[in-house]
Order: C-alpha cells, then structure tokens, then sequence
C-alpha cells in the first residue's frame, strides 16, 4: 500500500493536466468531478497510508521512496524523491482530506462560473505542488514545490483577472512571496554549498556534525530559510500580501490562505528543526516576530468589516501562534495548531463562502444580520468554527492546541511569560473579533434578501468539518483533562519527544478565562451597539491605521513603491540612451557643419587639401 | 661646388610658386599651367637627388615625371575644351554643378 | 658653373613668377617655356645632360608647344583678357600665401637637417640609358602604359558630340 505513495501527489497533477488540456470540451459537471475525484483518490490513499501506518509503522517511522535523479553533478546530486514521516504523513492528510472537501464544495460554490474547469485545474495543481513540498525529501524538489503553490496561488487569487483589483492583488501576493522566495533560495544555495547536500536529512545530519550551537553559519542559512518561510506565511513583516489575496473565491482563500500553504513556512521549520537548534538566537527571533504578528493580526481583525478580511487577519493570527511554538521549540504544539487551525478555519472560511453565496455576494458583516434562523446550517458551522478559533474551552479544538502552545510558551526561559502574556491578550482578542463578527452576522434584525439553498455538496464539507472542528482537539490533551498524549507521541519519531511541562495553576486557568472574556467584550459591545456605530461614524486616525494593518502597506508604498517608480519614470526616458541620441544629434550638427563645405569649388578643396598636408607633416616633422 | 640644398631650394620655391598659382588662379588654364610648375619643381628635386647620390636613378624619374606631365596635360587639355561648351570664360569656380545642394 | 646656375636659377624663378601672375595666357606660357628651358641649363649643371636635352626638346619643345596651340584654339580676346585680370586682386593672395608658407617652411627644415654634400660626377646619358633599358625595365613599361591611356582618354574625350 504505502509504495503507492508516488500517486498521492500524481493524481492531482494528472487531472489537473487533464483538465488544463481537455477542460473546456468536458464540460463543468464532468471536470467538477474529475477534480474533486482526483484529490478524493488520493485522500483515501493518504488514510489508508495512514491507517496502515498506525498499525504497521515501517523503521523508524520513516519511509523514502526515491523517483529519479534529477540533477546529477560531481560531488553534488539531486534526487525526486519522496519522505514519508510523521510530519509529512500528517500534512499530506490534512492537504488531502480537507483539499478533497473543499474541492466537493467548490463544485457547488463555483456553479456557473465562467473558467469553472480552469478553476479546478488550478485548484489541483495546488495539491499536487502542495504535496510534492511536502513530501520532498530534497529542499531542492521542496523548493519546487514551494513555487508551485506560489503559482498557484498567484493564479487562483487573479481568478477572476477581469477586475483589475484582483489582478494587483495576485500580483502583490506573487511579487511579496517572491521576494521571501528569494532569500530562501539564497539559503538553499548556501546549505548546497557549505554542506554539499540539499538532501534534508543528510543535510541536517551534515550540519549538527559540523557546526556548533550558536555559530554563524547555522544563523545565517536558518534567517535566509525563515525568510522565505515567513513570506509564505504572511508574518511579519511580510505579512501585506495576505488580506489582499482574498479576492480569491472563497475555497480558495479556504485551502490556500487558511489551511495549507501558509503554513508551510512552518512545515519548513519543522522539518528542518535540527538546523534550527543550531540556531538559538533566530529561534528567539521567531518568537518574538510571532508575538507581534498575532497582536498586530488581531488587533486589525477587530476593526474590519469584510468577514473575510476578519478570517485572513485571524489566519495571520493563529500562524503567529504556531511560529510562537516554534519560537521556544514545541514541535508538535506547532503541527497540533496546524491540525486543529486547518480545520476550523477551513470551516470558518467555507461557512463564510456559504453566507455570502445565499447573500448574493455580500461580505459585509454590517450589511449582513439576523441570519441565525435563516441559515442554521451556517450558523452552527460558524459558531463551531468561531468557537475553535477562540478557543473556547473544552468543546472546541481550537482550545487544546492554543492551550499546548501557550503552555509550552509560559514553561520557556525567561522573556516565555512575557510572550504567554501576550498571546493571552491574542487569545482575548481573538474570540472578541471573531465573535463580534458571530453577533453581528447572525444576531439582531434580518438586513438582506436570502436566496436559493444548500445542496449536499455544500453540507458535506461544512457538517464534517464542523465535527472535525469539535473533535481533533481530543487527540492530545492536557493534564486535568484525560492527558491525552496519541498526537505527541505519533510525531515523536520525527521531532522528538514532547514533555508537557509543569507550570502554574494560573497558566491553564487564565488560558481557559481569556476566551470567556473575549466572548464577554464582544457580546457586551453588541449589545450596546458599538460596534454597529463604528460603520456609522468617521473612523478615527487610529482605527483608520489599525484597519489597514497598522500601516504596513503604506510604509512599504514609501518604501519600496515610490523609489522604484520614481526610478521607473526616470528611466522611461532612457537616460542612458539620450547620451547616445547625444551623439547621433553631434553628427547630424557637425554633418549639416561639414556640409557646407561642399560648395564644389575647386580652389577650396584645394585649399583644404594642402591645409591637411601642411597639418599632416607639422605633426610628422614635430612629433 | 653646389651643395644640394641650393637645386632643393630652388625646386622648394618653384613647388611653392607653382602651388600659389594653383590655389589663386581662377581661370583653368592657368591652374593647369599651376600643375605642370609643380610637376616640374618634382622633377627638378628628382634631379638633385641624383645628383647627391650620383645615381641615374634621378634622370629616370624624370623620364617618367615628363610622360605624366604629357598624359596629364593631354586629358587636362581635353578637359578645357569640352568644359569650354558648357562655361565659356573657363572660370574654375563656375564649373560647381556637383555641389552639395542643402 | 655655379655662375651659370645662379643665373639660370634666379632667371627660373622670375619667369615662372611672371608666369602665374600674367593675366594673358599666351605671355605666360612663353613665360613658363623661358623658365623650362633655364631649368634644362641647370639640369645641365647639375650633372645631369640627359635629363637636360629631354627637358628642352620634350617638355619646352613639345608639351608646352601643344599647350600653346590648345590656348590658341580657345581663341581668346581682350575680354577674357580684361576679366581675367580682374581676377587677380590682392586679397585672392593671402589664404595661399598662409598656406604656402607653412609647407615652404616646413620643407625648408626638412632640407636644412640633411648634410650639405655637392655634386659627386655627371651621370651620362649612356649610364642613364643603359638602366632605363636594363634593370628599370619596368619604368619603360609603365611609362608606356601611362601614355597609351592618356593617348585613349583624349582620344574618347576628344571625339565630337552626338
């Protein structure tokens, strides 16, 4: 069974090249199908792998299958090869299962659209690129991968290319990613150099070999890879491109912004995290960079009123949770966010898809109220979803892994309580936005008209991810709370072991009162209407810049922006050029000069002649 | 005894002469006479220089100076003639048809 | 014989002087035939008596007398004459004078550097003879060859108009 592990990333590839060739003459019904099939096959694949996984783990829990060489030179080699651990297993599930659920709802959410076959087209390369990064057991093929998604993502956020705003918005997501790309590119490049491999695990083994805790080196390649990590998943401080990418369709902005590729910067560190421990200082430097971003998150997602710009600000949010863990080294509290977020914000961003499809496209919280009766089905999702993000205690996922993590944070040297206390204030903010969005979309009058319904193919993904939204979090729970361990212990092979380390009551406590509270501010300002007259009234200076993401995009405008087209405008008249055009203007002057001179009189070509030859000696006879 | 810088001068100032007419003259006859003074100032050198070396070589190019100032005065002659069809008073700056017209 | 070159150097260049500043043709010419022949009496001085008769007989005696007939043949009066003379004023004079200057001087240092040496023997016309019809060859040949196309170019030009 697992040597079929080569088709978990084919089949995608292969519709999607199908669809890209034959789409348009197949028709929306057959290449919904073909699309949402593919990936299906490939999920079942992946739990079979993965069920027979559990029951028969193969050596050390790793298994690699080698393709073919791609790249073959002296004392440097590349192989398409693909590595199956825990880590890896576990995304490949999460990508395949929630992709194949979003694929199903696509089918509905997506009826009618004009490029319906292209948009599964893309959609499956996406989960083919996705899978290939991975699963690559070369950074050099994770990197292949790693541009795939970018592509991917460049193409599905300009999906609908005819708006011009969409169109910027790809190209910012595009232009950011790439800059991020580049440092990680640097990064491989020096790794392939200094250790000779790109091969992830003989690279790893080759670097704690060689390099000390601490040494430049190790600092120096672990920045560059977290660069690019930290583009793709939209921290700080390239974090811009992410608000902006939801011009998507929803789905997309579902499994690409929300529940896979964004978090593969941390999949990167993950699966990198040796090379990490030889770097403490860059470690730190995470922390620190996840501690802002999820404050700088949530605080814009208080004071948008775009439901998906709230959810995109939210996913910034709970990414800057999982590079919190990575900061002090929770491996598997990292993965478990990225399990439980994958799920609950898949559903959050499906349910808003559902909402704003029976609202003929409205995104607006504002325009949006009293739709509890109207959409239970929606309504229960969202509230499942919300609740997980806001980690409301014991019955949401959500819960567990953001208590795993800010209980490894506060069990952490010295600045770890400072960090825990601001990732409690990013808890209480957290649930406030996302429940005053919750309040105000489904509580109070009915504002709109509500259109068509819900078929089967929108119900599945939303009921089974609002179940998955309940449930994963009990794969690995606290003390107190049955102390589950089944998660950590299924990632030890590939990170090591997770210990849940004492820390004082109050830690859990305050993590089980944040939410409440969170909750509390939100329902208490619905009640009295604030958040309802902030639409009305003019924002302040402040909410106006904490709106836009506390002015990141103005700053990198006047940064970056205006330089360069500054320089762009001085350059489209090719200054260099006109030195050129200099020249050719001397000629032609110096031409209408000396012609002049051509008067055809003989004497005075005589003249010139004998002036030449009497200048020709002097400079012979007196040189 | 004549040092051969005496015949060099001479030749030096007939060139000279020979070049003056050329360049101030207007009427072609006269610059035509300005050549062959010019030719014969050469052919004068050639002879001074065959004589510093006591060389023959001097008196042979003469000979040949002498046939190029005779095909040259043919053809140059001709030349006056026909030109005389077209300008009647042989007036070198006149025949200026192939100047460059701005 | 260094009086006899004298004077027919000094006689050479006054003649060839009034040659150029003549505005009837046929005076200058028979100006210019004056100072031909004188410069055969210095190629005679000169050691060079060959070179001396072939002055005289072809240069004076033949190309300067076809040059004659062709002036005669222009059939030139007293306006061409006058207009002529018009021409020559004192300010077509300068920008050749600058010129001239210029190259005698420089030529005259060029002459001045070398070393004075005099005449060495007269080449006679049977040395000179036996060269142009031996190892200079070639001369003959190219002579030849120069006439004939000159002989060709004023025979084509010559021809009359259709």
């Amino acid at each position: 069974m697992i040597t079929y592990l080569w088709l978990i990333p084919a089949l995608p590839l292969f519709s999607s090249v199908i669809l890209g060739l034959f789409g348009p003459v197949m028709g929306p019904r057959v290449s919904g199908a073909v699309g949402t099939i593919s990936v299906g096959l490939a999920a079942v694949l992946a739990v079979s792998i993965g069920l027979h996984w559990i029951s028969h783990p193969p050596t050390n829990s790793i298994y690699e299958q080698t393709l073919w060489a791609w790249i073959t030179l002296p004392g440097f080699s590349i192989n398409l090869g693909l590595y199956l651990d825990p880590v890896s297993l576990l995304m490949v599930l999460v990508i395949t299962v929630i992709g194949c659920l979003i694929h199903l709802f696509s089918t509905e959410y997506m009826h009618g659209e004009d490029g319906y076959s292209r948009y599964f087209a893309y959609l499956n390369l996406f989960v083919a690129a996705m899978l290939l990064l991975v699963l690559a057991d070369d950074l050099a093929v994770l990197f292949v991968g790693w541009e795939g998604v970018g592509v991917c993502s460049y193409l599905l956020v300009g999906f609908w290319f005819s708006e011009p705003t969409n169109g910027y918005a790809a190209r910012k997501s595009f232009v950011v990613t790439r800059i991020a790309d580049i440092a990680m590119l640097a990064g491989l490049l020096l790794l392939s150099t200094k250790l000779g491999t790109l091969n992830i695990q003989a690279m790893l083994t080759g670097a704690v070999a060689t390099w000390s805790a601490g040494s430049l080196m190790p600092t120096v390649a672990t920045s560059l890879l977290l660069i690019g990590g930290l583009g793709k998943s939209a921290q700080v401080p390239l974090q811009t491109w992410l608000p902006d990418a939801m011009a998507g369709p929803t789905p997309v902005s579902a499994l690409i912004h929300a529940a896979t590729m964004v978090t593969a910067g941390v999949y990167l560190v993950v699966r990198t995290h040796a090379l990490f421990l030889l770097a403490p200082h860059v470690l730190d430097a995470i922390a620190v960079g996840a501690v802002i971003t999820l404050l700088v998150a949530a605080f814009a997602g208080l004071v948008q009123s775009d439901i998906k710009r709230v959810l995109a600000y939210s996913t910034m949010s709970q990414i800057g949770y999982m590079f919190l863990a990575l900061g002090v080294g929770a491996w598997p509290a990292a993965m478990f966010h990225f399990l439980t977020h994958a799920v609950f914000k898949a559903l959050l961003f499906l349910t808003a898809g559902a909402i704003a499809m029976r609202l003929n496209h409205e995104q607006n919280i504002f325009a949006m109220g009293g739709l509890r009766s109207k959409l239970p089905l929606a309504f229960w999702a969202f509230l499942i979803g919300s609740a997980s993000l806001a980690a409301l205690p014991i019955i949401s996922a959500g819960f567990f892994s953001k208590e795993m993590i800010l209980g490894a944070v506060a069990a952490a040297p010295m600045p770890g309580l400072i960090l825990w206390a601001c990732g409690i204030l990013g808890a209480v903010l957290t649930a406030t936005y996302i429940f005053r969005v919750v309040f105000t979309v489904f509580l109070g009058p009915l504002k709109t008209e509500v259109s068509g319904s819900y078929g089967v193919r929108i119900a599945v993904p939303l009921v089974t991810l609002s179940v998955g939204a309940l449930v994963v979090g009990w794969l690995e729970t606290p003390e107190g709370l049955g102390n589950q361990t089944i998660f950590s212990r299924f990632l030890t092979p590939a990170v090591g072991v997770f210990h849940h380390l004492p820390v004082s009551f109050m830690i859990p406590l305050l993590g089980f009162a944040a939410p409440l509270l969170g909750i509390g501010i939100a329902y208490v300002l619905h009640r009295n209407g604030t958040w309802a007259r902030a639409t009305t009234t003019m924002p302040s200076k402040l909410t106006i810049f904490i709106r836009s993401g506390c002015g990141f995009d103005m700053l990198y405008d006047e940064l970056f922006v205006v330089p360069y087209m500054t320089l762009v405008r001085v350059l489209r008249h090719d200054p260099v050029d006109s030195m050129f055009a200099g020249l050719q203007y001397l000629a032609i002057v110096a031409h209408r000069r000396l012609r002049a001179m051509q008067i055809g009189q003989i004497r005075r070509y005589a003249s010139w002649m004998m002036a030449g030859s009497v200048a020709t000696i002097a400079i012979l006879l007196f040189s | 005894m004549i040092i051969w810088q005496t015949p060099a001068g001479l030749a030096l100032a007939l060139f000279m002469l020979g070049l003056l007419g050329l360049l101030a003259r207007r009427s072609l006859v006269f610059v035509l006479m300005s050549i062959e003074i010019m030719l014969n100032a050469a052919g004068l050198l050639f002879i001074t220089a065959g004589m510093r070396w006591g060389n023959p070589d001097g008196q042979i190019m003469l000979v040949m100076v002498l046939n190029l100032a005779g095909a040259e005065l043919a053809l140059g002659l001709i030349l006056i003639l026909r030109l005389r069809n077209r300008i009647t008073n042989l007036d070198g700056d006149a025949a200026n048809i192939l100047r460059d017209v701005p | 014989m260094m009086i006899t070159f004298y004077v027919a150097a000094s006689l050479t260049l006054l003649t060839t002087a009034l040659a150029i500043t003549r505005s009837n043709p046929v005076h200058a010419l028979l100006y210019f035939v004056i100072s031909l022949v004188s410069m055969g009496v210095i190629f005679f001085t000169l050691g060079a008596p060959f070179a001396a008769a072939m002055e005289v007989i072809v240069y004076a005696g033949a190309i300067m007398v076809l040059f004659l007939f062709v002036i005669m043949m222009l059939s030139l009066n007293k306006v061409t004459v006058h207009r002529e003379a018009g021409w020559i004023v004192r300010s077509v004079w300068v920008l050749p004078l600058f010129l001239v200057a210029g190259l005698g001087s420089e030529l005259a240092r060029v002459f001045l550097g070398g070393g004075s040496v005099g005449m060495i023997r007269v080449v006679s016309p049977q040395e000179v003879g036996v060269r142009l019809f031996t190892t200079d060859i070639s001369t003959v040949e190219l002579a030849s060859v120069l006439l004939l196309t000159g002989l060709i170019g004023a025979f084509h030009l010559g021809r009359k108009e259709r």
